[in-house]
């Protein structure tokens, strides 16, 4: 494999130097290797609404401004998320993406669905669940090693990840590990190790029909409880769902809150390691946690890189011509660094002023509906590592990260870490 | 100009408001519980959203139709629920009384 350094210092001489008609930012190797900066860059300033006639995705138009991003979100008419148009990320046809799950739904159906799923992670609810969550990610990490490497995404984020969608379901928690693959299976690419075909994808997706339809009837017949299964059984807008509606909407609550999540426990900890003067500062003023540090964490990791919207319409938009049925891909990685909309976006600041006004939870109707659940997640882990390693850079990361191969989930495959206690 | 917000639990804050920005800007520099106003302020969010009384709705401006959109993504939207981003504030209102929601999200 070639280095990152190489393919850095290649994309920062390229991004300038090439046609912007050859500019393919959809290139998975260019996030993987954290090169695709200086492309995006580039477009921001001379093309901001880019055509890429030819890729592995196909053809595309890259809006790589904040402004212009929001202004895709505010217009859901025009610029649609329906799964029969194309649906959500760049990449086409993933069978899991054909179940009815209102991220990919236009209104007004996705109004209705979002409307039943929504008071479930209302910050009310929430306050329900943080004892519990706290209590898990506490012990967690009582058991982490001191002095010594380890792999900080296994260990750490998926550890936590997977034990607060558990606590989320109310899910055995012997089986846990269940949902963290059924994660995997939904947003994989067959052939990838994990199935190697649609096919074999749709029988672990009945899998978790099966498990999820018998946890629903046990819940039907108990007692309400604050865990999404019992709120949805025990809802007059939900207990009749039919057998597809439930399962997408179990996919998408699996999904939705796990690789984002997991990949936001990661970035914090590396940004904090190569900002040391911001690490500093936290460890002198825990709670810039509750504050700033959480939605800085958030922006500047944008775990979801991009979002894609299909053209309902031939439009004019930012002097370009876009026609009906076009691919529009919405780059949040890039409006987050937009110098236009955010002072010093490249740099992470822990207690940046208005630090909520980021791009990766989306704007507009199809916003982020687990966007506080995330952030409490974010804050418990923080709270109780700073109080269990008060001293800056006490966690530190010990080498080069590995990325995912993906122009989609922006996150870390591993990440050494030493505790120095 | 006063505004007062009124929170979930019944506690009340009185704060003085310049006359230039939006109710979300005053609740936001004041660091008013319960709004959080994350899309600065651009009717893109909905986590500016409070509940102004019948007596207040009368002075300000009609709901327009991106406001009444992204209201229906509140919960806990009723009669009352406007978004304060669209909320501009002037003599008018001197002396506004807002009851904020429990959280926004
Ligand atoms: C840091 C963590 C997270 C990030 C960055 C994130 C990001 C996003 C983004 C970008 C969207 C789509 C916005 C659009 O299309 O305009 C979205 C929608 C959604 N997210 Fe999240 N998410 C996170 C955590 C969660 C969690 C924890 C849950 C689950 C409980 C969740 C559930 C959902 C759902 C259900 C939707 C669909 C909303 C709709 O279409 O109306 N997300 N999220
Ligand atoms: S601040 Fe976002 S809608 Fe008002």
């Amino acid at each position: 494999m070639q280095a990152n350094a190489e393919i850095q210092s290649v994309a920062a001489e390229r991004a300038y130097s090439v046609p912007l008609s050859e500019i393919d930012v959809s290139d998975p190797k260019l996030h993987q290797a954290d090169a695709i900066w200086p492309y995006f860059s580039r477009l921001r300033q001379e093309a901001p609404v880019h055509y890429t006639p030819d890729s592995d995705f196909g053809a595309f138009w890259s809006v790589t401004r904040y402004k212009d991003i929001m202004n895709i979100e505010m217009q859901p008419k025009t610029f649609s998320s329906e799964a029969a148009r194309g649906g959500i990320t760049i990449m086409d046809g993933n069978e899991v993406a054909t179940l009815p799950m209102f991220i990919a739904m236009d209104p007004p159906k996705h109004d209705a669905q979002r409307k039943v799923v929504s008071p479930i992670v209302a910050p009310h609810n929430l306050a329900k669940l943080e004892d519990l969550i706290r209590q898990r990610t506490a012990e967690r990490l009582d058991e982490l090693p001191l002095n010594e490497e380890f792999d900080w995404v296994q260990e750490v984020s998926i550890n936590l990840t997977t034990k607060m969608l558990a606590t989320l379901f109310d899910f055995p928690y012997e089986d846990r590990h269940l949902l963290t693959h059924w994660s995997d299976i939904a947003t994989t690419l067959p052939g990838a190790g994990l199935i190697d075909s649609e096919e074999e994808r749709m029988v672990e997706v009945q899998a978790c029909a099966e498990y999820m339809t018998r946890l629903w009837n046990e819940r039907v017949n108990s007692e309400p409880g604050p865990d999404v299964l019992s709120m949805l059984a025990h809802s007059d807008k939900t207990r009749n769902m039919s057998p597809e509606e439930f399962l997408g909407n179990m996919f998408l609550l699996i999904v939705g809150g796990n690789d984002t999540t997991r990949n936001s426990m990661s970035g914090g900890l590396l940004a904090l390691n190569q900002h040391p003067g911001e690490y500093e500062k936290l460890a002198a003023n825990p709670e810039l946690v509750q504050s700033s540090l959480v939605p800085e964490i958030i922006r500047w990791q944008t775990p979801l890189a991009h979002m894609r919207r299909t053209a309902n319409t031939d439009i004019e938009f930012a002097g370009e011509k876009i026609r009906k049925g076009d691919k529009v891909i919405m780059w949040y990685v890039s409006g987050n660094r937009d110098e236009r909309s955010i002072d010093r976006p490249n740099e992470f600041i822990v207690d940046r002023q208005r630090p909520r006004q980021h791009l990766s939870f989306g704007f507009g109707i199809h916003r982020c509906v687990g966007n506080r659940l995330a952030e409490l997640q974010l804050r418990i882990l923080w709270e109780e590592l700073l109080q269990r390693w008060p001293d800056p850079m006490q966690i530190e990361v010990t080498g080069q990260p590995q990325r995912i191969l993906s122009n989609f989930i922006k996150g870390y495959e591993s990440l050494p870490v030493r505790i120095n206690a | 100009m006063k505004i007062t917000f009124i929170e979930y639990n019944g506690t009340a804050m009185e704060v003085e408001a310049a006359q230039d920005g939006t109710l979300r800007d005053v609740a936001l520099d004041n660091l008013v519980p319960g709004i959080d106003g994350d899309c600065g302020g651009d009717c893109a969010c909905a986590t500016c959203h409070v509940f102004i009384d019948d007596e207040w709705q009368a002075k300000l401006p009609p709901l327009s139709d991106d406001e009444d959109t992204m209201l229906a993504l509140c919960d806990d939207r009723t009669e009352a629920s406007r978004l304060g981003c669209q909320i501009k504030l002037g003599p008018e209102l001197d002396g506004l009384v807002v009851r904020t929601p429990e959280g926004q999200h």
